[in-house]
């Protein structure tokens, strides 16, 4: 145990070359995200037109020697949507953190600051307008329309700091802009295409296979490292440029790669699965508070978070036969309206 | 005399304008340094430009030989620490985990929270008398308590050298004095110590070097005793006044001349 109170249960681990404190809660939470992604992923891999149950799932995954029939509908078609579901919102969720911690304000997640329709409309683009239908191109559209849209709301706020509230007021209207251009693209095209796009646009896990979680799953990896090191440096910047600064953290530098990873981590979900909206904005403020955390910003919790999240949305969606998006768009909006709600109680 | 914090023909401002002109200045290694001036003299442009927070448009601060912004920020911030006057506590934290924070320039990604840290962070809670409140939310704590937790903060950062940003603006008289006194005991422990201080006479009983300032540039250095005289005082400040010893401290003591005492 540490000696000093800090206010919740910590214990001391510390080796020759290692040495950290452990918050006890924090890893009971870890576990128990982890039962319900488990459960909610099998549970959802019973869902379907071929019906199969839960003790069947498991056996197709375990057994190499059972149904090849089952083992074919469970681990070609159900399983890679299971895996893009903990994928994507483990990264959405980081995002989420990440800009969170940025801006220190719960609203400043990319979905409402613009950076996610940012990079749906550099899909759009790229899908409709250039012909480029791989998932290499479209997550390179979603980058480039990501961080294009991250430059123009940092020039348009015209602050050094993302700290404002202004900053969030600008990312709402230029969503907005870049929404109805969105929709301006759908329209003028043929509607097939229109089509295609929309159910891309609607945020959809369900024609994802093992083609595109590849790509994925390593461009996951690659930003999930980088971002490691922001765990401890964004709550830092948190303080304040000047305190930061005197602690020897280079606030431009660390706001850049912070900005840069993020918009990485959304472009990569939104490429491949299209807006999959208030993930990164409810992920990290319930990660923290049930860590109990002082900071958005977390790794293993809060990308933990996003994964249930997710999954368990993406098992609601398939029992209604909605896109994804749809209900966490849904449960999101009574989040916000809570959130807004409470905010306004604050000031007040 | 020695001098490891020093400031070479420093010039400092935001655009064009420079607000410190080619300065020069040596802070006495183990000095409680008290930089005084009228507003906008320079004095906190002086102090940010010490602390590497605004880059030089000429010259340097050097620090053990070297210039502050050749070297890494964290290695820097293990040897110069600063109570910053704008710090934002994070919304929900404790005491002792904002205390943590100072810690941040010597941990590594491999080493988040060792026995070194854990001491520092108890010394320095102990150092400033908020150990008690450490399961406390800084939110929830009074302006004299929370000003005290950002210097635990400072201090365990285990700087040789400590700026502080006038650490005692906005704290009643009462606080005001509670916090001169600990950062003597700082200052007696071995910590140098530079702060810019609004309040004449409380530099004047504190500073072992008082450092003032007008228009950008020093007008005069030394021990207070020494060179603080009724005409450094209108010189510096355009304020008629007299110089007393205080009764209490021995040190001078500025009384200013009101137009009716004239």
């Amino acid at each position: 145990m540490s000696v000093i109170d800090h206010g919740r249960r910590l214990i001391r681990v510390e080796t020759a070359h290692t040495a950290t404190l452990v918050p006890v809660r924090s890893v009971l939470v870890c576990l128990g995200l982890v039962v319900v992604i488990i459960g909610a992923g099998l549970f959802a891999m019973t869902i379907g037109a071929y019906e199969i149950g839960f003790d069947a799932v498991i056996r197709a995954i375990v057994d190499p020697a059972s149904d090849p029939d089952v083992r074919q509908v469970v681990t070609e078609w159900r399983l890679p949507r299971v895996l893009f579901a903990v994928l994507c919102g483990a990264a959405l969720a980081l995002a989420g953190g990440i800009f969170q911690s940025l801006t220190r304000n719960p609203l400043g997640s990319p979905d409402i600051i613009g950076f996610g329709v940012g990079a749906q409309f550099g899909v759009t683009l790229t899908m409709l307008v250039l012909g480029l239908n791989t998932y290499l191109f479209k997550a390179a559209g979603a980058l480039v329309g990501g961080l294009l849209t991250a430059l123009l709301v940092a020039l348009l706020a015209n602050r050094h700091t993302m700290s404002s509230f202004r900053l969030i007021i600008v990312g709402i209207g230029v969503s907005a802009g870049l929404g109805s251009l969105t929709s301006w693209i759908l329209i003028s095209v043929s509607v097939e295409q229109a089509m295609m796009a929309a159910t891309w646009g609607a945020g959809s896990l369900a024609s994802l296979g093992f083609d595109q979680l590849l790509p994925a799953a390593t461009a996951f990896v690659v930003f999930a490292l980088l971002a490691r090191p922001l765990r401890r440096s964004l709550p830092v910047l948190e303080m304040g440029d000047d305190a930061a600064m005197a602690l020897g953290v280079r606030p431009g530098r660390t706001r850049l790669i912070a900005m840069v990873v993020g918009v990485a981590l959304v472009a990569l979900v939104t490429a491949a699965a299209g807006p999959i909206s208030f993930i990164a904005l409810a992920a990290p403020q319930i990660a923290q508070r049930l860590t109990r955390s002082n900071t958005p910003m977390g790794l293993a919790p809060v990308m933990l978070t996003g994964a249930a999240l997710v999954i368990v949305s993406d098992a609601v969606a398939q029992l209604l036969a909605v896109p994804v998006g749809v209900v966490t768009l849904s449960v999101g909006g009574i989040y916000l309206t809570c959130l807004l709600a409470a905010q306004f109680v604050r000031r007040t | 005399m020695t001098t490891s914090l020093l400031a070479r023909d420093l010039t400092l401002g935001y655009g064009d304008a420079p607000i410190v002109s080619e300065l020069s200045l040596e802070v006495p290694d183990d000095s409680f340094t008290i930089v005084i001036g009228p507003n906008a003299c320079g004095k906190s442009t002086l102090l940010r430009g010490l602390a590497r927070l605004l880059r030089p448009t000429a010259g340097a601060v050097l620090l053990d030989g070297t210039d502050i912004r050749a070297s890494k920020p964290k290695d820097t911030a293990r040897r110069l620490g600063l109570l910053p006057q704008s710090a934002i506590a994070p919304d929900g934290i404790t005491v002792a985990d904002l205390v943590g924070r100072g810690r941040f320039p010597h941990q590594s990604a491999m080493r988040t929270w060792s026995s070194a840290d854990e001491a520092a962070v108890s010394e320095a809670m102990a150092a400033t008398g908020v150990t008690e409140l450490s399961r406390r939310l800084v939110d929830e704590l009074s302006g004299g308590q929370r000003q005290r937790v950002w210097v635990a903060m400072a201090l365990a950062q285990q700087t040789k050298h400590l700026l502080l940003d006038e650490p005692t603006t906005f704290l009643d008289i009462a606080h005001q004095i509670e916090l001169m006194e600990l950062f003597t005991d700082l200052h007696r422990s071995g910590t140098t110590l530079v702060a810019v201080l609004h309040d004449l006479n409380h530099a004047a009983r504190y500073a072992t070097h008082l450092v003032a300032m007008r228009d950008g540039a020093i007008v005069a250095q030394g021990d207070p005793q020494e060179i603080i005289t009724a005409d450094l005082v209108e010189a510096v400040y355009d304020l008629p006044c007299q110089v007393i010893t205080d009764p209490v401290s021995g040190t001078p003591l500025v009384l200013p001349l009101g137009r009716r005492s004239r």
